[in-house]
């Protein structure tokens, strides 16, 4: 879809009230790899994507992607560098419809002046086709058609994650942060995930960094894992190395040294 | 039931889909368009005062029912757009230039505000709001220089081009005029990124931000445009009023509109005009009421605000989503007798929702 | 300038009703922090204290404090039933609709309270006559005295209650987190009644001590809109933030009225707006980032 970059974390930290939530952490994600951060409960997995997608400031450390500083953005503009993210705990516009939300997720690209929308001038009316053309793409991709009219409201958990992922397609990301994409689906819905996380990353050519619980999952579409614990790196590598690594084992076990 | 067949985008972007829709809408602008033949002068002007309000609301409701940011002083802005419109006039600016002024110098006034309520969530924003009401019209009763305090200060008559605009009807088409500017308008927004963004930063700030939206600047333009429109509306009214005095513009009339949008039905352009038929009814209502009553109960002082508290609050608990929610169940059960059933619209038990974590 | 005299007079009469605005304000933030609800009509609760207490000891003839304490209760009541009854059932609503809706109530109570006790202003005899006068430049009425002492009693009986009681920590349990308290076996919804009942009492209590300083009529409960910009000023996180803003409001307010007769009244409001346009949040922040 676009050039593809690298994601670039060195040297990253936080801090709330003195807890440490990500302690130095670096890592980079190669363009057009899947990139799984795996860690027990509370090891700041989500913390580094709030990082990333400049929701938190951090105390220490860079964020670059293919060249640009992140942490020169502030965070609604960090879509426009090319990174779209979901959310753990789905945040959609509730009481919009599918179509709705998805052409929020064209807002970066969209030319956007109060007085012309008001009075919805031919331009308006021709850039909005444009926009909903490349909407109804992600549609087809994504196979949500028969929700496209209805209110999130009325959705079922799982049509919401598929359409939080339409979503953030829709601002055409060449990097995806997905948190927890199959936390609470079930077995066949979690299938279904995989099965279009791998059309997104073939298809549309997005780099895809996730944070996930289901190893299995994880298994099947990470190229690279990540594994942290109390923000602290323990070990990047394919998903069988860090599965060996017994430092991530004692960590997922309890067992301490 | 009627299913639609989608075969082309601007069948997403048109305004009304459905053939009843279609048949509703111009029903009702042709009455509209028709009225001044069998109303009477009376009639005509209640109803040219009613568009005022429907303008009004509407203001309200980009702000609070689409955007999430309560106002609890909006007949501020409403003041700000009669008084200037009153001024400008007498110092001799055409009408047309006056209330374009007018309502551009509401919108600055708004966009002041929501640069520093952008900031704001919840109830600092509501009681900020208020405090804007209250300030603005105490500003209106002590800066007797420009707005003759609280002596009142007389408003010029209508006319527009020279061509004085005094008759009843005549008043009427110009309300009229900017109401359905103002309607067709507001439903432009919401096709188009800017109302979108606004609905978003109403449902979710967070994804709002993360999809690129601009959310502190997206208040400033939601308050903004709201109080333009209020601006607009409070100038249509001054001429309804023909006398301005300050407390005209209190935290009473504010209370006014926010009941207005609240029992019309949150996050509806159709509310806001359901609300003004209801507040412009209410009146009548209420002294229907009053001869039905024992003169024990029916002349009693506290009456009408009585009332007014019992109706907020029976829409609000029995019918959250207003006229509007109403008036959707309503179509919902003809459109799919007989099938329908009282849980499709069933309400979700829910547990408070924190907003200290926002 | 004001002699110093003056300075001292007005400062104590500001700070004690500083106090009463804080009497109410505690009130709300209690419930605030309960429910996320800012009942606006809190200020009623007060009006109808004030004349539940007058009509008891009036009509019925009784002792000032023994009316006190049954008015308070009544109202206290009615605090509870407006909970149980209403409020209970729009959780989950949007702020604007319950904002409303607390609006609303001001309005039946206002009207409720003008049929049933009239409209016109009355004035009550203080049972508590005379001055305090320490030197020659502190003098104050014992009326504002014991408003300056009920708040803070309450303030200690508060903080006792919910640091020492079961009841208390379960309060605080369900405001941290009413899903979780209420999977841990916490009566959420008549804790948060109960909580409606307390604030409705000390705004009663409030009311009924203000009785003697001021007239009461249907319109003293618009004295609740102050506290709730006194509480703002100060942070309406914690109990003693927001009475620490209604003092300073207290304070402030008699000096602005002097030096600057324009904002006569509505200074209040135009110092909460000075301090929200620094501080959005208030003094003392409560918002948190959502977590995600």
């Amino acid at each position: 879809m676009s050039s593809a970059r690298t994601l670039s974390v060195k040297n990253l930290s936080i801090e709330f009230g003195g807890v440490h939530a990500v302690d130095d952490v670096s890592f980079d994600v190669e363009p057009g790899e899947t990139f799984a951060i795996i860690g027990p409960n509370g090891a700041g997995k989500s913390t580094i994507f709030n990082l990333i997608s400049r929701l938190y400031e951090p105390t220490n450390g860079t964020i670059h992607y293919g060249g640009q500083n992140l942490l020169d953005l502030p965070a609604h503009r960090v879509v426009s560098a090319g990174i779209g993210r979901t959310f753990q705990n789905i945040e959609l516009f509730e009481h919009a419809t599918v179509l709705q939300n998805l052409l929020v997720g064209r807002h970066a690209h969209m030319h956007r002046n109060p007085f012309s929308n008001f009075l919805f001038w031919p331009g308006v009316r021709k850039r909005e086709i444009e926009h909903r053309e490349k909407v109804e793409d992600i549609i087809d991709l994504l196979e949500i058609t028969q929700y496209r009219d209805e209110r999130i409201a009325d959705l079922p958990y799982g049509a919401r994650k598929n359409v939080e992922l339409a979503r953030a397609l829709c601002a055409e990301p060449t990097l995806l942060l997905l948190d927890e994409p199959a936390s609470g689906l079930n077995n066949e819905e979690t299938d279904d995930i995989s099965f279009y996380l791998d059309d997104v990353k073939h298809d549309l050519g997005v780099t895809l960094v996730m944070v996930e619980h289901d190893m299995n999952l994880v298994g099947q579409v990470a190229d690279r894992v990540m594994a942290i614990n109390h923000g602290k790196l323990l070990a990047i590598g394919s998903p069988d190395e860090v599965r060996e690594n017994p430092d991530v084992q004692s960590a997922y076990l309890g067992v301490t040294e | 039931m009627q299913f639609l067949f989608k075969t082309a985008y601007n069948d997403d972007i048109r305004f009304l889909a459905k053939t009843g829709e279609k048949v509703r809408v111009s029903i009702v602008v042709i009455f509209l368009l028709a009225a001044p033949l069998f109303l009477q002068d009376y009639y005509l002007a209640e109803l040219g005062l009613l568009l005022v309000y429907a303008i009004a609301g509407i203001g309200l409701m980009l702000l609070t029912g689409h955007t999430g940011q309560v106002s609890f002083g909006h007949a501020g802005f409403l003041g700000i757009g009669a008084y200037a419109h009153s001024v400008l006039l007498t110092v001799g600016f055409p009408f047309l230039l006056s209330i374009l002024t007018s309502t551009a110098i509401a919108g600055l006034v708004g966009m002041a505000l929501g640069r520093s309520a952008s900031k704001m969530h919840g109830f600092y924003l509501a009681i900020a709001t208020l405090a804007f009401g209250i300030l603005i019209e105490t500003l209106f009763g002590e800066w007797s220089s420009v707005t003759g305090g609280h002596m009142g200060y007389a408003v010029p008559a209508l006319q527009v081009f020279g061509v004085p605009l005094t008759e009843v009807w005549q008043q009427y088409y110009v309300d009229l005029l900017f109401a359905l500017f103002v309607v067709v308008g507001a439903a432009n927004l919401f096709r188009s990124p800017t109302g979108r963004s606004f609905v978003a930063v109403r449902d979710s700030e967070l994804s709002a931000r993360c999809l690129g939206v601009n959310v502190e600047w997206v208040k400033i333009q939601s308050f903004g445009i709201s109080a333009a429109i209020t601006g607009l509306a409070g100038a249509l009214l001054a001429h309804h009023l023909t006398y301005l005095a300050p407390d005209v513009f209190g935290v009473l009339e504010s209370l006014k509109l926010l009941l207005m949008i609240v029992v019309g039905g949150l996050g509806t352009i159709l509310g806001a005009i359901l609300g003004a038929i209801v507040i412009s009814l209410l009146p009548v209502g209420l002294s229907f009421l009053k001869g039905a009553l024992p003169p024990a109960i029916g002349q009693t002082a506290g009456l009408e605000p009585l009332l007014f508290g019992m109706i907020i609050v029976l829409v609000i608990v029995f019918e959250p989503a207003g006229l509007y929610g109403r008036w959707m169940k309503i179509r919902f059960f003809f459109e799919t007798f007989p099938y329908y059933r009282k849980s499709s619209f069933v309400r979700q038990k829910s547990y408070l929702k924190t907003e200290r974590m926002r | 300038m004001l002699p110093l005299s003056d300075v001292v007079h007005l400062a104590i009469t500001g700070v004690a009703q500083g106090c009463a605005y804080g009497l109410i304000a505690l009130g709300f933030v209690l419930i605030y922090k309960a429910t996320e609800v800012v009942n606006f009509a809190h200020g009623e609760f007060m009006m109808l204290g004030a004349f539940a207490v007058l009509t008891l000891s009036e009509a019925l003839g009784w002792g000032f404090w023994s009316s006190f304490l049954v008015g308070c209760m009544a109202i206290a009541v009615v605090g509870y039933i407006v909970d149980a009854q209403i409020m209970r059932r729009i959780i989950g609503e949007s702020q604007a609709s319950i904002f409303i809706l607390t609006v609303a109530f001001g309005f039946i109570f206002r009207a409720l309270a003008g049929m049933i006790f009239g409209w016109n202003a009355r004035s009550v005899d203080a049972p508590f006559d005379g001055k305090l006068v320490v030197g020659d430049m502190i003098e104050i009425n014992y009326d504002r005295l014991i408003i300056i002492m009920a708040t803070v009693i309450f303030v200690i009986a508060i903080r006792l209650f919910f640091r020492r009681t079961r009841f208390g920590v379960a309060m605080q349990a369900a405001s941290q987190n009413q899903l979780a308290a209420y999977y841990m076996g916490i009566p959420v919804k008549r804790l948060v009644s109960a909580t409606w009942a307390i604030g409705a009492f000390i705004a009663a209590a409030a009311g009924a001590l203000l009785a003697p300083v001021t007239q009461v009529d249907t319109t003293i409960g618009f004295l609740g809109i102050k506290a709730l910009a006194g509480a703002i000023v100060g942070g309406f996180g914690s109990i003693y933030g927001a009475l620490l803003g209604c003092i300073l409001i207290g304070i402030i307010e008699p000096f602005a009225d002097y030096f600057l007769p324009g904002i006569k009244g509505v200074s209040a409001y135009v110092v909460m707006l000075l301090v929200l346009f620094v501080r959005p949040e208030g003094l003392i922040p409560q918002t948190y980032q959502k977590k995600v």
